[in-house]
Protein backbone atom coordinates (compact mmCIF):
# COMPACT_ATOMS: atom_id res chain seq x y z
CA UNK A 1 0.00 0.00 0.00
CA UNK A 2 1.34 3.41 -1.02
CA UNK A 3 0.10 6.38 0.99
CA UNK A 4 0.54 10.09 0.39
CA UNK A 5 -0.33 12.09 3.49
CA UNK A 6 -0.49 15.75 2.64
CA UNK A 7 2.80 15.33 0.78
CA UNK A 8 4.11 18.32 -1.13
CA UNK A 9 7.34 19.20 -2.92
CA UNK A 10 8.63 22.75 -3.18
CA UNK A 11 11.97 23.62 -4.78
CA UNK A 12 14.14 26.72 -4.62
CA UNK A 13 14.52 28.64 -7.85
CA UNK A 14 16.17 31.99 -8.60
CA UNK A 15 12.65 33.42 -8.79
CA UNK A 16 11.63 32.05 -5.39
CA UNK A 17 9.90 28.87 -4.22
CA UNK A 18 8.29 26.73 -6.90
CA UNK A 19 5.63 24.20 -5.96
CA UNK A 20 6.32 21.04 -7.94
CA UNK A 21 3.62 19.08 -6.16
CA UNK A 22 0.85 20.65 -4.10
CA UNK A 23 -0.15 18.91 -0.83
CA UNK A 24 -1.50 15.54 -1.93
CA UNK A 25 -3.33 12.84 0.01
CA UNK A 26 -3.83 9.47 -1.67
CA UNK A 27 -3.91 5.75 -0.96
CA UNK A 28 -2.78 3.55 -3.83
CA UNK A 29 -3.69 -0.10 -3.39
CA UNK A 30 -4.71 -1.14 -6.91
CA UNK A 31 -2.43 -3.48 -8.84
CA UNK A 32 -1.97 -1.24 -11.91
CA UNK A 33 -1.97 2.51 -11.37
CA UNK A 34 -1.49 5.00 -14.18
CA UNK A 35 -0.32 8.61 -13.93
CA UNK A 36 -0.93 10.91 -16.85
CA UNK A 37 -0.37 14.61 -17.41
CA UNK A 38 1.37 17.20 -19.53
CA UNK A 39 5.14 17.75 -19.53
CA UNK A 40 6.19 19.53 -16.35
CA UNK A 41 2.87 18.86 -14.64
CA UNK A 42 4.44 17.09 -11.65
CA UNK A 43 3.71 13.46 -12.52
CA UNK A 44 7.36 12.39 -12.43
CA UNK A 45 7.78 14.05 -9.03
CA UNK A 46 4.73 12.13 -7.80
CA UNK A 47 6.32 8.90 -9.05
CA UNK A 48 9.79 9.68 -7.67
CA UNK A 49 8.34 10.28 -4.22
CA UNK A 50 7.32 6.61 -4.07
CA UNK A 51 10.92 5.40 -4.32
CA UNK A 52 12.44 8.17 -2.21
CA UNK A 53 14.33 9.66 -5.18
CA UNK A 54 12.51 12.82 -4.17
CA UNK A 55 11.50 13.39 -0.56
CA UNK A 56 8.51 15.52 0.40
CA UNK A 57 9.11 19.06 1.59
CA UNK A 58 6.11 18.64 3.86
CA UNK A 59 3.84 15.73 4.70
CA UNK A 60 4.71 12.06 4.32
CA UNK A 61 4.85 9.30 1.73
CA UNK A 62 4.67 5.76 3.07
CA UNK A 63 5.16 2.42 1.34
CA UNK A 64 3.90 -0.51 3.38
CA UNK A 65 4.20 1.71 6.45
CA UNK A 66 7.80 2.80 5.75
CA UNK A 67 8.34 6.55 5.38
CA UNK A 68 10.36 7.34 2.24
CA UNK A 69 12.09 10.23 4.01
CA UNK A 70 13.12 8.49 7.20
CA UNK A 71 13.37 4.92 6.02
CA UNK A 72 14.40 5.32 2.39
CA UNK A 73 16.75 2.35 2.44
CA UNK A 74 13.95 -0.01 3.46
CA UNK A 75 11.57 1.57 0.94
CA UNK A 76 14.02 1.02 -1.91
CA UNK A 77 14.26 -2.66 -0.98
CA UNK A 78 10.56 -2.91 -1.84
CA UNK A 79 10.19 -0.35 -4.61
CA UNK A 80 11.99 -0.63 -7.95
CA UNK A 81 12.23 2.24 -10.43
CA UNK A 82 12.44 2.14 -14.23
CA UNK A 83 13.59 5.36 -15.91
CA UNK A 84 12.69 6.78 -19.32
CA UNK A 85 16.27 6.62 -20.55
CA UNK A 86 17.67 3.11 -19.97
CA UNK A 87 21.23 4.19 -20.82
CA UNK A 88 21.41 6.04 -17.53
CA UNK A 89 20.11 3.04 -15.63
CA UNK A 90 22.40 0.43 -17.14
CA UNK A 91 25.65 1.02 -15.34
CA UNK A 92 27.63 -2.16 -16.01
CA UNK A 93 29.33 -3.04 -19.30
CA UNK A 94 27.59 -6.33 -20.03
CA UNK A 95 24.00 -7.51 -19.76
CA UNK A 96 24.54 -10.10 -17.04
CA UNK A 97 26.83 -7.87 -14.99
CA UNK A 98 24.13 -5.25 -14.80
CA UNK A 99 21.58 -7.69 -13.41
CA UNK A 100 24.21 -9.13 -11.07
CA UNK A 101 24.84 -5.62 -9.74
CA UNK A 102 21.21 -5.44 -8.60
CA UNK A 103 21.64 -8.76 -6.81
CA UNK A 104 24.84 -7.82 -4.94
CA UNK A 105 22.98 -6.76 -1.82
CA UNK A 106 20.82 -9.85 -1.76
CA UNK A 107 22.99 -12.71 -3.01
CA UNK A 108 26.55 -12.80 -1.68
CA UNK A 109 27.75 -15.91 -3.54
CA UNK A 110 28.97 -14.98 -7.01
CA UNK A 111 28.00 -18.26 -8.70
CA UNK A 112 24.49 -18.09 -7.21
CA UNK A 113 24.27 -14.45 -8.30
CA UNK A 114 25.12 -15.37 -11.88
CA UNK A 115 22.62 -18.25 -11.90
CA UNK A 116 19.87 -16.03 -10.55
CA UNK A 117 20.72 -13.27 -13.01
CA UNK A 118 20.50 -15.74 -15.89
CA UNK A 119 17.08 -16.87 -14.65
CA UNK A 120 15.84 -13.29 -14.60
CA UNK A 121 17.24 -12.66 -18.09
CA UNK A 122 15.45 -15.77 -19.34
CA UNK A 123 12.12 -14.37 -18.16
CA UNK A 124 12.55 -11.33 -20.40
CA UNK A 125 14.05 -13.19 -23.33
CA UNK A 126 17.60 -11.86 -22.99
CA UNK A 127 19.38 -14.98 -21.68
CA UNK A 128 21.20 -15.41 -25.00
CA UNK A 129 22.57 -11.86 -24.68
CA UNK A 130 24.03 -12.39 -21.19
CA UNK A 131 27.63 -11.63 -22.14
CA UNK A 132 26.82 -9.00 -24.75
CA UNK A 133 27.75 -5.36 -24.09
CA UNK A 134 24.71 -3.29 -23.16
CA UNK A 135 25.67 -0.78 -25.86
CA UNK A 136 24.94 -3.41 -28.49
CA UNK A 137 21.31 -3.81 -27.41
CA UNK A 138 18.37 -2.14 -29.12
CA UNK A 139 16.38 0.51 -27.25
CA UNK A 140 13.67 -1.97 -26.38
CA UNK A 141 16.16 -4.57 -25.19
CA UNK A 142 17.87 -1.95 -23.03
CA UNK A 143 14.58 -1.03 -21.42
CA UNK A 144 13.76 -4.71 -20.85
CA UNK A 145 17.20 -5.12 -19.28
CA UNK A 146 16.59 -2.11 -17.03
CA UNK A 147 13.33 -3.78 -15.98
CA UNK A 148 15.19 -7.06 -15.40
CA UNK A 149 17.63 -5.26 -13.10
CA UNK A 150 14.65 -4.04 -11.09
CA UNK A 151 12.73 -7.34 -11.09
CA UNK A 152 15.85 -9.27 -10.02
CA UNK A 153 15.44 -7.96 -6.49
CA UNK A 154 11.81 -9.15 -6.36
CA UNK A 155 10.28 -5.77 -5.40
CA UNK A 156 6.68 -5.36 -4.24
CA UNK A 157 6.20 -2.19 -6.30
CA UNK A 158 7.67 -1.11 -9.64
CA UNK A 159 7.46 2.57 -10.56
CA UNK A 160 8.02 3.15 -14.29
CA UNK A 161 8.53 6.74 -15.43
CA UNK A 162 7.62 6.93 -19.14
CA UNK A 163 9.39 3.64 -19.91
CA UNK A 164 8.12 3.44 -23.49
CA UNK A 165 8.52 7.07 -24.57
CA UNK A 166 11.72 6.41 -26.54
CA UNK A 167 10.61 3.08 -28.01
CA UNK A 168 9.05 2.06 -31.31
CA UNK A 169 5.71 0.24 -31.40
CA UNK A 170 7.16 -3.28 -31.32
CA UNK A 171 9.35 -2.50 -28.31
CA UNK A 172 6.58 -0.55 -26.61
CA UNK A 173 4.38 -3.63 -26.81
CA UNK A 174 7.16 -5.88 -25.50
CA UNK A 175 7.96 -3.63 -22.54
CA UNK A 176 4.30 -2.90 -21.74
CA UNK A 177 3.35 -6.58 -21.86
CA UNK A 178 6.14 -7.36 -19.41
CA UNK A 179 5.10 -4.52 -17.10
CA UNK A 180 1.46 -5.50 -17.09
CA UNK A 181 2.11 -9.22 -16.57
CA UNK A 182 4.51 -8.97 -13.63
CA UNK A 183 3.68 -9.76 -10.01
CA UNK A 184 4.64 -6.44 -8.32
CA UNK A 185 2.24 -3.54 -8.11
CA UNK A 186 2.82 -1.18 -11.04
CA UNK A 187 2.80 2.61 -10.94
CA UNK A 188 3.14 3.72 -14.54
CA UNK A 189 3.76 7.30 -15.70
CA UNK A 190 3.05 7.60 -19.41
CA UNK A 191 1.70 9.72 -22.22
CA UNK A 192 0.46 6.58 -23.94
CA UNK A 193 -3.31 6.54 -23.57
CA UNK A 194 -3.52 2.88 -24.60
CA UNK A 195 -1.31 1.95 -21.68
CA UNK A 196 -3.38 4.10 -19.34
CA UNK A 197 -6.45 2.23 -20.52
CA UNK A 198 -4.91 -1.03 -19.29
CA UNK A 199 -4.58 0.30 -15.72
CA UNK A 200 -7.03 -0.25 -12.85
CA UNK A 201 -6.93 3.37 -11.75
CA UNK A 202 -5.54 6.51 -13.35
CA UNK A 203 -4.45 9.81 -11.78
CA UNK A 204 -4.42 12.95 -13.92
CA UNK A 205 -1.81 15.50 -12.84
CA UNK A 206 -1.88 19.10 -13.96
CA UNK A 207 -0.09 22.21 -12.65
CA UNK A 208 1.42 20.29 -9.70
CA UNK A 209 -1.91 18.85 -8.55
CA UNK A 210 -3.78 15.58 -8.90
CA UNK A 211 -6.86 16.93 -10.65
CA UNK A 212 -8.63 13.65 -11.38
CA UNK A 213 -8.50 10.21 -9.83
CA UNK A 214 -10.64 7.40 -11.14
CA UNK A 215 -11.29 4.73 -13.75
CA UNK A 216 -9.12 4.80 -16.90
CA UNK A 217 -11.81 5.74 -19.41
CA UNK A 218 -13.07 8.66 -17.33
CA UNK A 219 -9.51 9.80 -16.55
CA UNK A 220 -8.53 9.75 -20.22
CA UNK A 221 -11.66 11.74 -21.13
CA UNK A 222 -10.84 14.24 -18.40
CA UNK A 223 -7.24 14.56 -19.61
CA UNK A 224 -8.33 15.03 -23.24
CA UNK A 225 -10.80 17.68 -22.14
CA UNK A 226 -8.08 19.57 -20.27
CA UNK A 227 -5.65 19.39 -23.18
CA UNK A 228 -8.26 20.73 -25.60
CA UNK A 229 -9.52 23.50 -23.32
CA UNK B 1 32.26 3.41 -32.21
CA UNK B 2 33.21 2.43 -28.70
CA UNK B 3 35.23 -0.55 -29.92
CA UNK B 4 36.75 -2.59 -27.16
CA UNK B 5 37.22 0.03 -24.47
CA UNK B 6 35.90 -1.13 -21.10
CA UNK B 7 34.19 -4.18 -22.57
CA UNK B 8 34.69 -7.66 -21.15
CA UNK B 9 35.05 -10.44 -23.73
CA UNK B 10 34.47 -13.92 -22.28
CA UNK B 11 37.24 -16.38 -23.08
CA UNK B 12 39.38 -19.21 -21.79
CA UNK B 13 42.92 -17.79 -22.05
CA UNK B 14 45.24 -17.79 -19.03
CA UNK B 15 44.62 -14.04 -18.75
CA UNK B 16 40.89 -14.73 -18.43
CA UNK B 17 41.57 -17.31 -15.73
CA UNK B 18 43.84 -15.16 -13.54
CA UNK B 19 41.69 -13.81 -10.66
CA UNK B 20 40.83 -10.12 -10.90
CA UNK B 21 42.76 -9.10 -7.74
CA UNK B 22 46.20 -10.43 -8.74
CA UNK B 23 45.57 -9.25 -12.30
CA UNK B 24 44.81 -5.74 -11.06
CA UNK B 25 48.05 -5.88 -9.05
CA UNK B 26 49.98 -6.94 -12.16
CA UNK B 27 48.50 -4.05 -14.14
CA UNK B 28 49.54 -1.63 -11.37
CA UNK B 29 53.03 -3.15 -11.36
CA UNK B 30 53.17 -2.90 -15.16
CA UNK B 31 52.29 0.79 -14.94
CA UNK B 32 55.12 1.39 -12.47
CA UNK B 33 57.59 -0.46 -14.71
CA UNK B 34 56.53 1.43 -17.85
CA UNK B 35 56.65 4.83 -16.17
CA UNK B 36 59.83 3.96 -14.22
CA UNK B 37 61.95 2.80 -17.15
CA UNK B 38 63.63 5.51 -19.20
CA UNK B 39 64.74 5.69 -22.81
CA UNK B 40 63.25 4.94 -26.20
CA UNK B 41 64.65 1.41 -26.27
CA UNK B 42 62.85 0.53 -23.02
CA UNK B 43 59.64 2.07 -24.35
CA UNK B 44 59.82 -0.07 -27.48
CA UNK B 45 60.41 -3.21 -25.40
CA UNK B 46 57.39 -2.32 -23.23
CA UNK B 47 55.31 -1.75 -26.35
CA UNK B 48 56.29 -5.13 -27.79
CA UNK B 49 55.42 -6.83 -24.48
CA UNK B 50 52.07 -4.99 -24.44
CA UNK B 51 51.31 -6.13 -28.00
CA UNK B 52 52.08 -9.72 -26.98
CA UNK B 53 49.76 -9.37 -23.96
CA UNK B 54 47.02 -7.92 -26.17
CA UNK B 55 47.41 -10.84 -28.58
CA UNK B 56 47.38 -13.26 -25.67
CA UNK B 57 44.09 -11.72 -24.51
CA UNK B 58 42.74 -12.51 -28.01
CA UNK B 59 41.99 -8.86 -28.78
CA UNK B 60 40.83 -8.60 -32.36
CA UNK B 61 43.58 -6.57 -34.15
CA UNK B 62 41.17 -4.68 -36.41
CA UNK B 63 38.80 -3.68 -33.61
CA UNK B 64 41.74 -2.83 -31.37
CA UNK B 65 43.14 -0.50 -34.01
CA UNK B 66 39.69 1.09 -34.36
CA UNK B 67 39.56 1.60 -30.59
CA UNK B 68 43.03 3.10 -30.65
CA UNK B 69 42.27 5.48 -33.53
CA UNK B 70 41.60 8.49 -31.30
CA UNK B 71 44.64 7.76 -29.16
CA UNK B 72 46.84 7.30 -32.22
CA UNK B 73 45.78 10.66 -33.63
CA UNK B 74 46.53 12.29 -30.29
CA UNK B 75 49.90 10.50 -30.11
CA UNK B 76 50.78 11.65 -33.62
CA UNK B 77 50.21 15.26 -32.57
CA UNK B 78 52.12 14.82 -29.29
CA UNK B 79 54.96 13.01 -31.08
CA UNK B 80 55.28 15.75 -33.71
CA UNK B 81 55.52 18.30 -30.92
CA UNK B 82 58.10 16.21 -29.04
CA UNK B 83 60.22 15.68 -32.16
CA UNK B 84 60.21 19.42 -32.74
CA UNK B 85 60.97 20.36 -29.14
CA UNK B 86 63.03 17.50 -27.67
CA UNK B 87 63.97 15.08 -30.44
CA UNK B 88 62.64 11.79 -31.81
CA UNK B 89 63.97 9.72 -28.88
CA UNK B 90 61.61 11.44 -26.43
CA UNK B 91 58.74 11.19 -28.92
CA UNK B 92 59.22 7.42 -29.23
CA UNK B 93 59.57 7.06 -25.47
CA UNK B 94 56.38 9.00 -24.63
CA UNK B 95 54.24 7.42 -27.37
CA UNK B 96 55.56 3.91 -26.69
CA UNK B 97 54.87 4.20 -22.97
CA UNK B 98 51.32 5.50 -23.49
CA UNK B 99 50.49 2.80 -26.02
CA UNK B 100 51.99 0.10 -23.79
CA UNK B 101 49.84 1.28 -20.86
CA UNK B 102 46.71 1.55 -22.97
CA UNK B 103 47.07 -1.88 -24.59
CA UNK B 104 47.58 -3.65 -21.27
CA UNK B 105 44.62 -1.74 -19.81
CA UNK B 106 42.55 -2.88 -22.77
CA UNK B 107 43.68 -6.48 -22.22
CA UNK B 108 42.71 -6.17 -18.55
CA UNK B 109 39.18 -4.89 -19.18
CA UNK B 110 38.67 -7.40 -22.01
CA UNK B 111 39.60 -10.37 -19.83
CA UNK B 112 38.12 -9.32 -16.49
CA UNK B 113 34.38 -9.10 -15.73
CA UNK B 114 33.48 -5.95 -13.84
CA UNK B 115 31.86 -8.03 -11.12
CA UNK B 116 35.27 -9.62 -10.55
CA UNK B 117 36.89 -6.19 -10.27
CA UNK B 118 34.20 -5.15 -7.77
CA UNK B 119 34.93 -8.18 -5.59
CA UNK B 120 38.70 -7.73 -5.85
CA UNK B 121 38.65 -4.05 -4.90
CA UNK B 122 36.22 -4.76 -2.05
CA UNK B 123 38.45 -7.53 -0.71
CA UNK B 124 41.61 -5.50 -1.19
CA UNK B 125 40.28 -2.49 0.67
CA UNK B 126 38.58 -4.54 3.41
CA UNK B 127 41.43 -3.99 5.92
CA UNK B 128 41.00 -0.22 5.54
CA UNK B 129 37.42 -0.34 6.79
CA UNK B 130 38.41 0.63 10.39
CA UNK B 131 39.96 3.79 8.93
CA UNK B 132 36.58 4.84 7.55
CA UNK B 133 37.10 3.56 4.00
CA UNK B 134 33.92 2.04 2.48
CA UNK B 135 35.32 -0.70 0.21
CA UNK B 136 31.98 -1.39 -1.51
CA UNK B 137 31.64 2.27 -2.48
CA UNK B 138 35.21 2.52 -3.78
CA UNK B 139 34.69 -0.71 -5.72
CA UNK B 140 31.46 0.57 -7.22
CA UNK B 141 33.11 3.86 -8.19
CA UNK B 142 35.95 1.91 -9.81
CA UNK B 143 33.52 -0.23 -11.80
CA UNK B 144 31.41 2.76 -12.82
CA UNK B 145 34.53 4.44 -14.13
CA UNK B 146 35.23 1.43 -16.36
CA UNK B 147 31.60 1.16 -17.43
CA UNK B 148 31.36 4.87 -18.21
CA UNK B 149 34.16 4.84 -20.79
CA UNK B 150 32.13 3.53 -23.75
CA UNK B 151 29.29 5.86 -22.90
CA UNK B 152 31.55 8.93 -22.76
CA UNK B 153 33.02 7.98 -26.12
CA UNK B 154 29.47 7.73 -27.51
CA UNK B 155 28.61 11.17 -26.10
CA UNK B 156 31.77 12.62 -27.67
CA UNK B 157 30.90 11.10 -31.05
CA UNK B 158 27.29 12.35 -30.91
CA UNK B 159 28.45 15.81 -29.85
CA UNK B 160 30.94 15.90 -32.73
CA UNK B 161 28.24 14.78 -35.19
CA UNK B 162 25.80 17.41 -33.88
CA UNK B 163 28.42 20.16 -34.21
CA UNK B 164 29.27 18.99 -37.72
CA UNK B 165 25.60 19.00 -38.72
CA UNK B 166 25.49 22.67 -37.74
CA UNK B 167 28.75 23.44 -39.53
CA UNK B 168 30.51 24.05 -36.21
CA UNK B 169 33.00 21.18 -36.23
CA UNK B 170 35.91 23.61 -35.79
CA UNK B 171 34.35 25.37 -32.81
CA UNK B 172 35.77 24.13 -29.48
CA UNK B 173 32.77 25.64 -27.71
CA UNK B 174 30.29 23.71 -29.86
CA UNK B 175 32.17 20.51 -29.03
CA UNK B 176 33.17 20.95 -25.40
CA UNK B 177 30.13 22.69 -23.91
CA UNK B 178 27.52 20.06 -24.90
CA UNK B 179 30.00 17.30 -24.09
CA UNK B 180 30.52 18.65 -20.58
CA UNK B 181 26.80 19.24 -20.03
CA UNK B 182 25.81 15.80 -21.29
CA UNK B 183 28.55 14.13 -19.25
CA UNK B 184 27.40 15.82 -16.07
CA UNK B 185 23.76 15.02 -16.93
CA UNK B 186 24.71 11.38 -17.46
CA UNK B 187 26.53 11.34 -14.12
CA UNK B 188 23.47 12.78 -12.37
CA UNK B 189 21.13 10.29 -14.07
CA UNK B 190 23.46 7.44 -13.15
CA UNK B 191 23.47 8.68 -9.58
CA UNK B 192 19.66 8.68 -9.57
CA UNK B 193 19.61 5.18 -11.04
CA UNK B 194 22.04 3.86 -8.43
CA UNK B 195 20.04 5.55 -5.71
CA UNK B 196 16.81 4.04 -7.05
CA UNK B 197 18.45 0.60 -7.03
CA UNK B 198 19.43 1.13 -3.39
CA UNK B 199 23.15 0.91 -4.22
CA UNK B 200 24.01 4.07 -2.33
CA UNK B 201 22.21 2.90 0.78
CA UNK B 202 24.85 0.41 2.00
Amino acid sequence: MIEFRDASVVVDTPDGDLTVLAPTTLSLAEQRIGIIGSNGSGKSTLARLINGLVTPTSGHVLVDGHDVAGDGREVRRHVGFVFTQPDAQLVMPTVIEDVMLSLRRHVKDKAARRTQALEVLATIGLADKADVTVHALSGGQKQLLALAGVLATDPDVVVADEPTTLLDLRNTIAVADRLFSMRPQLVLVSHDLELMDRCDRVLVVDSAEVVFDGAPAAAIDHYRGRVRS
Amino acid sequence: MTGLIGIYRPGTTLLHRIPAGPKLGLVALWSVVVVGTKGWQAALVCLVVAIVVAGWARLDPRRTLRSLRGLLIMLAIVSAFQVWQRGWEVAVSVSGDLLALFLVGLAFTATTPVDGVLNAVERGLGPLRPLGVRPERVALAFSLMLAALPHLIDIAAETRAAAKARGLERSPRALLTPFAIRTVAHALETGDALHARGLGDD
